[in-house]
């Protein structure tokens, strides 16, 4: 097959096999299926591949170009890094989570028109529940259950402008779509959810700190940056990305200094660097579009590094917490130091990956005139150093000694983030070996590495080391303290509740209501009428017939209370009901 | 490698040795200052560092802006965030106890 095989098709498949395999052979095999994969990458040629017909529209299961190709390379490379850091442990739901999310998000990636790019989106979701709920712990089931909730919103959000669209005649095209118009407007939103915006993209960082150590790294890679590689795809060039990507950017990063679980640390910096790159989708040109692909690919690497030292900190410690933990650098050396190369690298220190992608979407956004969002991403770039190039590997591994004396992470795990930590290396001192060669646009060429850009990275970088140093040492760096603080994820975890208890109250009192008036009183009222109606309506047919034969005062009253009783009851003589009878038949009769 | 854990009688780390935390924080206020320096050197010699924006140009422009950024990223988080968003590590299970939840 010069082809190859879908990519979505081979981790789908190994998703259903690992199950059924036992022991050695399921790592083996769990391991082969994104070895599979790569092979697969490489018979990939660029082209319009795997269409099917479907009712009246055509499915393309392979759109090979620049922009998905560099997507795929990445989510199979990360494939393999996750499921090797996950392999140890041999547990069926970690191992195929992982390949079922991996597949999905090649499926979203390769996709070559909207309907196929919906069936892997939905997916996606399925695979992230599924690496929450590999944590097993009750709180992630209540967050597995959030996620679902949040992200089955999303889908609905997108399938209903998805709809629209193709009612208003916009075809099943996955290209670039005009934000005008509900169908377009809504597919917007719902690809936004998925891509974390600020207000509806709390449910990241109120989950992602609950899921397994492992299903983490897949989390981290996969969801967020097929929602940025859709948003390149359809909507790039919106002027309303680049202040959504401005907002990514610089609002998590204040919630990261006072956050005290690092993992979700980590979650607010995915965020900020994921608004890195929404700015480069919103500039729209050559070059920022380039440095949100490059972008994307370094963040891949160096987040799921750095969710994998902390998570492996986790795995020996049991746990997550800066209030926890310190000094930790004595018995996990080699995490740390592996921790460190992912700090720098999402600082952006040049020779690390960060430096060579962030960058372009800097000189992109300056070079276009846009100064405060240029400011805007200086401010978070220093910013992002702050809170995850230092704060994470200082509370971990350095800080006060917590105590802990636990062992090293394993071995697979420290394979897994020693490729990783090289890749960064490598990719950060050597772009143009591999990394600038598949950006998308071809024509806008970029040089990280002059310099000035050298010496203003690090004295920018420097500076920021120097105020943490000092606020430190001056005691005005926020204490760590145990604490949840309040992001929009409260809307659904206390406002959700809440609005059920209104709806409970409000809508069960109005049902009580009702069936006090209505059953308790109008259905006896009702009853009472249909029996008593026909014996008054018969008393008062009766009584001038009564009157006429001379029945009158109180032998009257008591005629009609006994005729009464007898009607109500149905006791009436039976000649009396067959007279009835035939009067009603000569009313018909004559009518 | 480590290989095991709890050995009684472990020596202090390599930071917990007072001159060796100095030594890092003089590396740092030494590059600070190199920095600096190195600015002012391209300044005045008119080096083209191939600036977008004219305040590039500024000597140090980056040296102050990191630093005030993060000063002012820690105390607007700690004293005007921190004080809206923090709640009690249990808030979000408090609300559990007495509710309907399932898990």
């Amino acid at each position: 097959m010069p082809e190859g095989l879908p990519p979505a098709a081979i981790y789908l498949f190994g998703a259903l096999v690992v199950p059924f395999l036992e022991g050695r052979a399921r790592q083996v095999f769990a391991l082969c299926v994104p070895l599979a994969g790569f092979a697969n990458y490489f018979l990939i040629s660029e082209g319009v591949h795997w269409t099917f017909q479907l009712l009246d529209f055509e499915l393309v299961l392979g759109r090979a170009d620049r922009w998905s190709l560099i997507f795929l390379n990445i989510f199979t490379v990360l494939s393999f890094i996750g499921i090797l850091y996950v392999v140890r442990d041999n547990r069926p739901l970690d191992l195929s989570a992982g390949l079922l999310y991996a597949g999905s998000a090649m499926g979203v990636v390769m996709a070559g028109d909207l309907i196929t790019l919906f069936l892997f989106w939905e997916m996606l979701t399925l695979g992230a529940v599924m690496c929450i709920l590999a944590r097993k712990t009750p709180e992630a089931g209540r967050a597995a259950y959030r996620y679902f909730l949040v992200h089955v919103l999303g889908g609905v959000v997108l399938l209903a402008g998805l709809l629209i669209h193709l009612a208003g005649g916009g075809g099943v095209a996955f290209d670039k779509i005009e934000l005008a118009g509900p169908g377009a407007w809504l597919m917007f939103l719902g690809f936004g959810i998925n891509c974390a915006w600020p207000v509806v993209g709390a449910w990241l960082t109120d989950t992602y700190p609950e899921a397994s150590i492992g299903g983490v790294v897949f989390m981290a890679t996969y969801t967020t940056k097929t929602a940025v590689y859709v948003l390149a795809r359809c909507f790039p060039g919106e002027a309303e990305l680049i202040w959504i990507g401005v907002a990514m950017a610089t609002i998590p990063i204040f919630f990261a200094v006072i956050e005290n679980d690092l993992r979700r640390v980590l979650a607010y910096s995915l965020i900020n660097q994921v608004g890195f790159m929404v700015v480069g989708v919103g500039l729209g040109n050559p070059l920022s579009l380039n440095g949100t692909a490059a972008h994307a690919y370094c963040h891949i690497l160096y987040k799921a590094l750095l969710f994998m030292s902390i998570g492996s900190v986790l795995y020996r410690t049991g746990k997550s917490k800066a209030t926890e933990l310190g000094g930790l650098y004595r018995c996990m050396p080699w995490t740390c130091v592996f921790c460190c190369i992912g700090a720098a690298s999402i600082s952006a220190f040049p020779f690390f990956s960060g430096f060579v992608s962030k960058s372009m979407i800097m000189s992109s956004a300056a070079a276009g005139g846009y100064t405060v969002v240029w400011l805007a991403l200086l401010f978070a770039s220093a910013g992002v150093f702050h809170h995850a190039g230092i704060k994470i590997p200082f509370f971990a591994f350095f800080s006060h000694d917590s105590g802990i004396r636990c062992k090293e992470a394993p071995v697979n795990q420290l394979l897994a983030m020693g490729i990783t930590a090289f890749l960064c290396i490598f990719v950060g001192t050597f772009p143009n070996a591999f990394l600038y060669g598949m950006l998308p646009n071809v024509e806008a060429s970029y040089q990280p590495y002059t310099v000035g850009h050298v010496t203003d990275q690090y004295a920018l970088l420097l500076f920021s080391a120097l105020a943490f140093t000092l606020l430190m040492r001056a005691g005005l760096y926020p204490a760590e303290v145990r604490s949840a603080n309040l992001d929009t994820d409260w809307l659904y975890r206390r406002g959700g509740p809440a609005f059920y208890g209104a709806m409970d109250r409000g809508l069960n009192t109005a049902n009580a209501v009702a069936h006090r008036l209505f059953v308790g009183r109008f259905i006896g009222w009702l009853a009472h009428l249909a029996r008593s109606l026909p014996a008054r309506l018969a008393v008062l047919v009766m009584t001038p017939f009564w009157k006429a034969s001379g029945i009158v005062g109180d032998a009257l009253d008591a005629r009609k209370e006994a005729f009464y009783e007898e009607v109500r009851l149905g006791a009436i003589p039976i000649g009396a009901t067959a007279a009835f009878a035939v009067v009603l038949l000569g009313v018909l009769f004559v009518f | 490698m480590k290989t095991d854990t709890d050995k009684p009688e472990e020596s202090p780390g390599w930071f917990d040795r007072p001159e060796n935390v100095r030594k890092v924080l003089v590396g740092l206020f030494a590059g600070c200052a190199l920095l600096v320096l190195v600015d002012l050197v391209f300044w005045m010699t008119g080096f083209d560092k191939h600036p977008y924006l004219r305040w590039e140009k500024w000597p140090g422009f980056y040296a102050v802006y990191g630093f005030v950024a993060c000063v002012l990223l820690v105390l607007v988080s700690k004293h005007v965030l921190r004080p809206l968003v923090m709640r009690g590590e249990d808030y979000y299970e408090s609300e559990r106890e007495g509710g309907d939840d399932d898990a």
